[in-house]
């Protein structure tokens, strides 16, 4: 088991035959064959790196079935993109995209509400990956393994972190999740916390915050009612100034919230095994499997 | 992106939102000039930085004759503003604003922001204008409401009323008030905004009311389609290695540290700040090169932190996921041959064709001290910086 993807996924890719689009969607296909075709609006009919492109998506999952999509389409169309695919019934729909306007995301949010199917990994985010089974996104396969660890996290290369130390420790992964860096995005940690509690392969869960928002502090809050397998954490941030955007376009401490160390104290006070140091994210999952026993 | 409080005027008044008459002068001269424009027997010069908290540093000063004006004015041009919002170093003042006097009343606080929460407008109302609004928010939270508006649905009356009535607002205030808040929600919108701010929302004893501030933020990701308020950037506001590094698509922070950091990834740029800081250090800066990024990149990246005279150790800190660690040594190398290798770097390479990486980094004949995980690497630019 796993969750949310794995064999039974058939992904398209919206943005296919754009230059990061072609890109990843070979890479992941060559990871694990489940990509069935690609949207690019005016290139219907023709085939591009072996799939079959579509000119809409309602074209794409009626021909080929497709239950999930990868989008590679750029910041000022990429709301559009998104609505197309909740629109079409698409059930998991990963936006890599970096850069997508605030407000373009709030009609995203509400139409993800109203939608019975549809759910939302990102956007600007590495996307999402059941070692082995599926990949949909722009993380290094390779340093996956499939295991018993579940990693959701706001952060790219901090989610290769922590893949990279919990495989090194033997532990492996079950499925790993960017939920990105946005202000406004699409899953969060608790309906993942609450997938990866339901998942029996899952053993432990790994999440990664970072300053900004106070998504980290709601999860920590639901962890304590709500999940019962061990659950290590890490926070990034403690050392950011404050007003100074980090990169991603959430990342920022305003007044006096969203600071790391509220959301750590946060963390603990929910029982969460918190990594003060990134180097430790390993050590913390195996230090809260080992306490639950 | 942060504008000026003479460009917020500006756009207010063209969006229908009272303000006062005021004018922007760059030199003595033309304050006096604007004071005379003003007719008005009180005016205020109000230094020009982008920074909260002026009037407490010495920033804004009433002034009643031309002269007056120009002598206030010549004081405060190129003088360093210091306010609890720009830090010890302070901010130069290169732009005045001269605005007419108001008879104040009493003063609102009005502010909309995007709530990431729950994915909408918050529009946040307080009858204590002038204050920061977070101490109002701990202290009297009874005298701040807050309502939220789906853009979906839009503003609707209710809205208003909800800021009006819990603020207690006269029949005359009212009216003029769901107006005003009608056209900045019509604004926030049309401009993406992600933060606007007015303190203080003042009625006059004329019976109006007048936005005396106005702060405005812009969403970044929004401004390709906003070339009109992307034109109204300035640059002198901004850090200029900031700026330098923008040019070159690199995500640049300067910090007060010793420590330089050359990292791919907003979230590991960040962590890595954070691991200097837990053994002992202080970094330099925040550094993201992003997931692609190229040799010239690099070079320029190298280039930045090398010009940092603050900085004592450099810590290269990549995990290769689709740039390949083979690719990023090569590009090390050729920076620090290029550039000269004064400093110790310390590189610490994972992911993609690691073996290969590092064997670049071995032959490469350049006193470059290797690293095993973050953590080896952060101890050892600790000790390299001491």
């Amino acid at each position: 088991m796993s969750i949310i993807v794995g064999k039974n996924t058939k992904v398209i890719t919206q943005g296919i035959t754009g230059k990061s689009g072609e890109f990843h969607t070979k890479l992941s296909h060559e990871y694990a064959p489940r990509f069935v075709g690609g949207v690019t609006p005016g290139k219907g009919g023709t085939t591009h790196i072996g799939l079959p492109v579509f000119d809409t998506v309602k074209e794409a999952r009626e021909k080929t079935g497709a239950n999930a999509t990868m989008i590679f389409v750029p910041p000022p169309f990429a709301a559009d993109a998104i609505l197309e695919a909740i629109s079409a019934g698409i059930e998991t729909i990963v936006c890599i995209t970096e850069g997508i306007p605030v407000l373009d995301m709030i009609p995203v949010k509400k139409a993800l509400e109203r939608s019975k199917i549809s759910r939302l990994i990102g956007a600007n985010c590495p996307g999402i990956i059941t070692p082995g089974e599926c990949k949909i996104g722009i993380m290094p396969g390779h340093i996956h393994k499939r295991g018993k660890i579940g990693i959701i996290s706001k952060s790219g290369t901090l989610t290769y972190e922590s893949v990279g130390q919990t495989t090194a420790m033997g532990l492996g992964q079950t499925t790993c999740i960017g939920i990105g860096g946005d202000p406004i995005g699409g899953m969060s940690y608790i309906e993942l916390l609450q997938l990866f509690e339901e998942d029996p392969e899952t053993e432990g869960i790994v999440m990664i915050g970072e300053i900004g928002g106070d998504l980290e502090i709601r999860a920590a809050e639901f962890v304590k009612g709500n999940i019962k397998k061990p659950v290590a954490g890490f926070i990034a941030g403690q050392t950011a100034p404050k007003g100074k955007r980090m990169g991603h376009a959430g990342a920022i401490i305003s007044g006096s919230h969203g600071t790391a160390l509220e959301k750590m104290d946060a963390m603990r006070a929910a029982g969460i095994t918190v990594a003060e140091s990134p180097g430790d994210i390993g050590k913390a999952i195996a230090a809260a499997l080992q306490k639950k026993r | 992106m942060n504008i000026h409080e003479y460009q917020a005027k500006a756009l207010f008044a063209l969006n229908g939102v009272p303000v006062p008459e005021g004018y922007f002068a760059a030199s003595p001269i033309e304050a006096e000039f604007a004071f005379r424009r003003l007719n008005s027997p009180v005016a205020v010069v109000k230094a020009q930085v982008h920074a909260g908290g002026r009037g407490k540093g010495g920033g804004v000063k009433l002034v009643k004759t031309p002269d007056d004006c120009f002598n206030v004015s010549k004081d405060m041009l190129g003088m360093t503003l210091v306010t609890p919002q720009t830090g010890p170093e302070g901010k130069l003042v290169r732009k005045l604003y001269i605005e007419a006097g108001s008879n104040i009343d009493k003063e609102f606080y009005l502010a909309m922001l995007v709530d990431r929460d729950t994915a909408t407008i918050a529009i946040m109302f307080s009858t204590e204008g002038g204050m920061d609004i977070e101490d109002v928010a701990a202290k009297t939270p009874q005298k701040i409401v807050t309502v939220n508006v789906d853009p979906t649905t839009g503003l609707q009356g209710f809205h208003l009323r909800n800021l009006s009535f819990a603020m207690k607002l006269s029949k005359e205030q009212t009216k003029e008030f769901h107006g005003i808040v009608t056209r900045l929600y019509i604004m926030f919108m049309k401009y993406d905004f992600s933060l606007l701010e007015i303190n203080p929302l003042c009625w006059t004893k004329e019976g109006k009311f007048l936005a005396l501030d106005g702060k405005m933020n812009f969403d970044e990701n929004a401004l390709f389609r906003h070339k009109e308020i992307a034109a109204m950037r300035d640059y002198d506001e901004e850090d200029s290695r900031e700026v330098e590094a923008a040019k070159y698509g690199l995500n640049y922070i300067g910090l007060d540290g010793n420590i330089g950091c050359l990292v791919n990834g907003a979230g590991l740029a960040m962590a890595t700040m954070d691991i200097i800081k837990h053994c002992g250090g202080t970094p330099a800066n925040f550094l993201d090169v992003g997931g692609g990024a190229s040799e010239e990149m690099v070079t320029n990246a190298f280039r930045i932190l090398f010009s940092d005279t603050r900085v004592k150790a450099v810590f290269v800190n990549i995990f290769g996921g689709i740039m390949r660690c083979d690719v990023i040594a090569n590009a090390v190398v050729n920076a620090a041959k290029a550039l000269g290798l004064k400093l110790p770097l310390i590189v610490r390479l994972e992911g993609t064709n690691v073996e290969l990486g590092k064997d670049i980094l071995k032959k490469s004949g350049l006193k470059i001290t290797p690293a095993d995980d973050m953590e080896d690497g952060a101890r050892k630019a600790v000790a390299a910086a001491k």
